[in-house]
């Protein structure tokens, strides 16, 4: 019976996006430039935008814009769509800030306001933290009430996880000190994880290219920068700023010294990047597949369905090798996390 | 390009977002889970110490109980070897009791028939002094039997005729 209401379910959903996938292609077949333009779609789909756009329906979400001439502006994305304004603010198409709010001033040229919006990743990244907080309330009302049984389902596999990262990664690595980080680094894994998920379900609430963005993965590789440096000790600096090399390489022309803050840089940087990368990559390669459907449409009805098939096989196993990425990415984070806290205790 | 450039705006939310999510869940989500993750390894760490420790015990305790069989089996033969000796010992001491008593009684028996036979003998010899002495009246044609002289010589004669034939007696 479940079984079959999954695929009813299915069903329903894949008949809906036919819908919608053939009404957006009368849409754009409509506009003077039926050409599909790949690289434009992709990096729609890839960036961030004012609202949401679910098939034919516009989810409006806040922008919250404060301008040069000051005081706050906050209306819904539905006033920007189709070119539109709102008191004095649209959309940029070209340029600098294409895609972005802008405000245009008396001389009409165009300027960038402060943006607070709720853009679709911020809206995102809202779902990702009530989902994460949906799926851990349940683990924890569970030990408050029956702490001394195993859970199950659902439940169970979070603890087996949770108890994965905290056993095997934390207790060894940090000893005394695991009870002290577990919070920030399991928050920080379960959210990149529930983030690179989301992001692999194609329609709302999901899709949204969260953790292949890099102001997600800077903040985050922020917050790790933050806790391993203010966390470190004197002996932590002293390895930094007079670490046990010869004297020569520290005093006339401080090298050493150099090359360590220079260390302490490069790591969450590359965490930042490593996230990044790896997230907008999944994304990318399925995008293009599903692309080169629409630009092989061209050479005919055939060249398009062998196409499709071709496509939508690599696509799928893309799409399984992302749900293994997702993880994998998660774990490295929180795992190199881990290290760097770790490397201040020796 | 917009893909590699960091936005201010989202970074803010992300900032609070993720912030006010590290919060609410280092307050109150994960060190519950983690104290009950710990605790309910503990308990399952103790659970199989009590249960070595009671096999352990179990073992002992079998240890023990064959042992007390032992002992008790041990004891068993040792009351069964006991007894036996015992009533060895008493059928040996009633059959020497047995025989003592008889001949005990034998000897009285034969005591009793030796004073018979001396009884015998002794009335024997008074009717041969007697018939003696009627004989010897007889021959006399005198009556002898109250002549305390005759009678004393013949109880001499028996005598003398008894010590001639010595082994009689």
């Amino acid at each position: 019976m479940k079984n079959r209401g999954f695929y009813r379910v299915t069903m329903l959903w894949m008949a809906f996006l036919a819908v919608s996938c053939s009404g957006k292609a009368e849409r754009e077949g409509g506009e003077e430039s039926a050409r599909f333009e790949p690289k434009k779609v992709i990096f729609e789909h890839l960036g961030d935008e004012y609202g949401w756009n679910v098939g034919h329906a516009h989810i409006p979400l806040p922008v919250i814009v404060r301008g040069e001439r000051g005081g706050w502006h906050l209306f819904s994305s539905a006033r920007l769509l189709n070119d539109g304004a709102w008191e004095g603010f649209r959309l940029s198409h070209e340029g600098k800030y294409a895609g972005k709010v802008v405000e245009v001033t008396a001389d009409g040229t165009e300027y960038r306001p402060w943006d607070f919006s709720v853009t679709k990743n911020a809206f995102a990244l809202m779902i990702c933290a009530v989902v994460l907080c949906a799926l851990l309330f349940p683990l924890v009302r569970w030990y408050r009430r029956k702490p001394l049984t195993a859970p199950r389902r659902l439940r169970g596999m979070l603890e087996a996880v949770v108890e994965m990262l905290y056993r095997v990664v934390l207790v060894p690595m940090l000893g005394k000190d695991a009870r002290r980080y577990a919070p920030y680094l399991l928050t920080l894994f379960f959210f990149i994880l529930v983030a690179n998920l989301m992001g692999l379900m194609v329609v709302f609430p999901g899709g949204a290219n969260l953790t292949g963005n890099l102001s997600v993965t800077l903040v985050l590789a922020l917050c790790t920068f933050v806790v391993v440096n203010f966390s470190g000790n004197r002996r932590y600096w002293k390895e930094v700023f007079w670490p046990d090399v010869p004297t020569w390489l520290k005093v006339p022309v401080p090298m050493m010294p150099v090359i360590e803050v220079f260390g302490i840089l490069t790591k969450p940087v590359a965490l930042m990047i490593r996230l990044f990368a790896n997230m907008l990559g999944g994304h990318l390669i399925t995008l293009v597949l599903v692309s080169l459907i629409f630009i092989m449409s061209a050479w005919g009805a055939a060249v398009a369905g062998g196409t499709a098939a071709v496509a939508v096989l690599f696509a799928v196993f893309m799409g399984l090798i992302d749900l293994l990425i997702c993880f994998i990415q998660a774990y490295v984070f929180f795992m190199l996390s881990t290290i760097f806290i770790s490397q201040l205790k020796q | 390009m917009e893909l590699f450039q960091a936005d201010f705006g989202l970074m803010f939310w992300m900032l609070v977002v993720f912030l006010l999510l590290l919060g609410i869940l280092a307050k109150y989500a994960w060190p519950v889970i983690l104290r009950g993750i710990e605790q309910r390894a503990e308990l399952i760490d103790r659970g199989v110490e009590y249960a070595e420790e009671a096999r352990g015990k179990l073992e002992s305790a079998r240890e023990e109980v064959r042992e007390m069989l032992d002992d008790a089996h041990r004891r068993q033969l040792e009351l069964l070897r006991d007894a036996e000796r015992m009533k060895q010992d008493m059928m040996e001491e009633a059959r020497r009791d047995a025989a003592e008593e008889a001949k005990r009684q034998m000897e009285a028996v034969r005591r009793a028939i030796e004073r018979e036979k001396q009884e015998a003998r002794r009335e024997m010899r008074h009717e041969v002094e007697r018939l003696a002495l009627d004989i010897a009246g007889k021959v006399l044609r005198t009556d002898l039997s109250g002549d305390a002289g005759q009678a004393e010589l013949v109880h001499r004669m028996m005598d003398e005729l008894e010590d001639k034939e010595g082994g009689l007696r």
